[in-house]
C-alpha cells in the first residue's frame, strides 16, 4: 500500500532516486507540452494560447481522480500523503505576488528549468531571478513570520479547514465532480478564446 | 519551404494526463507531490551557509539549515528538479529543440526581456516562501489534494498574471 517509500521502509537514497526519475517525467512532459516557451505560457493571459489552462487543470484533475480511485482500491493510505497546509492569508499574499512575477517573467519555477535545459537564455535569467528574490526574502523573513505562521487569534489568523471540500462543506467527491465540471467548461472556453484571439503569426513562432 | 520542419509539440489534454499520473505516482511512491521552487531555496541556503555561515547561524531563514548534519542540497526536491533538468533536455533533444535563444515580442529588446525575466522570477521566488511553494507545489500538488490553501494559491498566481496581463501586454504579443 501506498505511499511505497514509506510503507516499505525504503531508505533516503532510493527515495532520492525516486525523486530524481519522478523529474525526469516532470520535465519531459513540460518540455512536450510547450512549457519550455514563455510567449506559449503568456499566451493564455491574452487568448491566443490557452495550452496552460488545458495542461495544469488536464493533470489537476488526473491525480485528484487517481487518488480517489487508488483510496477506493486501498491502494493508497491517503493519512500518510503531504496536503500542502499553507496560512490562508500566506498563501494569498504569496499567489498574487507570484502572479505579477508569472506575467512579467513567463514562466513559473518549474517550467523555468525545463525551459533553461534546452537553452532559453530568459529561463535562466529567470532562474538566476528566482534564486535572488528567494535571497532577497531571508532578508525580510522574520517580518513575515506573523504571516506564515499565524498565532490563533492574530490579525492574520483563519480558523479555516485545511480541505476545500471541508471548508465549502461538501463532500469530497461532490467537489471532485464540481471541479472536473468546473475543468471542461473551461477546456471548452480555452478553445473558444484561441479562436477569437488567434495568432497565428505568434503561435507558429513558438 | 526549406526550414527542416520542427516536432510538434504534444496534445496539451494528452500532456496534462501525462502530468497528472507522473504527480499521482509520487504521491503513491513519495507520499509528496511535485515541486520546484523548494530546490531554488536549498540553493540559496547552501550558496549563503558557505559565504556567510555567521549571518546564517543568527538567521530565522537559515538557522535550522546551518545547524543540521546534512548539507541542505540532501533533499527530494533538489534531486527532483536535478530530474526537471534531464527531462525537459532529453525532450527538447528528441524534438530539436535545443538552441539558445532569448524568446521574446519583436516590439521589446533582448535585454528589456531578460530583465523583465530576473524581475519576474524575483517575484516568483519571494512570494514562493509566503505561499510555501509556487505552481507545481503550492498549487497543482495542492488542488490533486484538495487542499484550500492549494487553490487559494492557484486563484492567486493566475488571477493576478491575469488582471495585469494588460499592463505587459508588450512584452509578450
Amino acid at each position: 500500500m501506498g505511499p511505497i517509500v514509506q510503507n516499505l521502509g525504503l531508505s533516503t537514497e532510493i527515495n532520492f532516486l525516486i525523486a530524481f526519475l519522478l523529474g525526469i517525467g516532470f520535465g519531459f512532459v513540460l518540455e512536450q507540452a510547450g512549457f519550455s516557451s514563455s510567449r506559449r505560457l503568456a499566451g493564455m493571459f491574452y487568448g491566443y494560447d490557452t495550452t496552460v489552462l488545458k495542461v495544469f487543470f488536464t493533470a489537476a484533475i488526473v491525480a485528484m481522480a487517481g487518488l480517489f480511485f487508488m483510496n477506493y482500491l486501498e491502494m493508497i493510505n491517503l493519512n500518510q500523503v503531504y496536503v500542502h497546509d499553507a496560512a490562508i492569508w500566506a498563501a494569498a499574499i504569496g499567489g498574487i505576488i507570484m502572479g505579477g512575477g508569472f506575467i512579467m517573467g513567463g514562466f513559473c519555477p518549474g517550467t523555468s528549468v525545463s525551459a533553461a535545459a534546452i537553452g532559453k537564455v530568459d529561463a535562466i535569467f529567470f532562474l538566476g531571478g528566482l534564486l535572488l528574490g528567494i535571497f532577497v526574502f531571508g532578508f525580510f523573513a522574520p517580518m513575515f513570520s506573523g504571516i506564515i505562521s499565524p498565532e490563533e487569534g492574530s490579525y492574520w489568523f483563519v480558523d479555516s479547514h485545511k480541505k476545500i471540500s471541508d471548508a465549502l462543506g461538501v463532500s469530497d467527491s461532490i467537489f471532485a465532480l464540481l471541479l472536473i465540471v468546473m475543468a471542461v467548461c473551461m477546456f471548452v472556453f480555452g478553445e473558444w478564446l484561441e479562436k477569437k484571439f488567434a495568432r497565428p503569426d505568434i503561435t507558429k513562432e513558438i | 519551404m526549406l526550414e527542416k520542419k520542427k516536432w510538434k509539440y504534444m496534445n496539451p489534454y494528452f500532456a496534462g494526463t501525462l502530468l497528472g499520473l507522473v504527480l499521482l505516482a509520487s504521491f503513491y511512491f513519495a507520499g509528496q507531490g511535485l515541486g520546484a521552487s523548494g530546490a531554488g531555496k536549498k540553493v540559496v541556503v547552501t550558496s549563503v551557509i558557505a559565504v556567510a555561515p555567521g549571518y546564517a547561524e543568527n538567521s530565522d531563514f537559515y538557522k535550522d539549515f546551518a545547524a543540521s548534519e546534512h548539507s541542505p542540497m540532501y533533499d527530494w526536491l533538489v534531486f527532483q528538479v536535478l530530474g526537471v533538468l534531464l527531462g525537459g533536455f532529453l525532450s527538447g533533444a528528441l524534438a530539436g529543440r535545443l538552441t539558445w535563444k532569448v524568446e521574446r515580442s519583436p516590439k521589446i529588446s533582448r535585454r528589456k526581456r531578460l530583465i523583465f525575466a530576473v524581475i519576474g522570477g524575483m517575484l516568483f521566488g519571494f512570494g514562493a516562501q509566503l505561499a510555501k511553494g509556487c505552481t507545481s507545489g503550492a498549487a497543482l500538488s495542492g488542488m490533486a489534494t484538495l487542499a484550500l490553501s492549494g487553490f487559494v494559491a492557484m486563484v492567486g498566481i493566475f488571477g493576478t498574471a491575469f488582471m495585469l496581463s494588460f499592463l505587459f501586454k508588450k512584452l509578450w504579443v
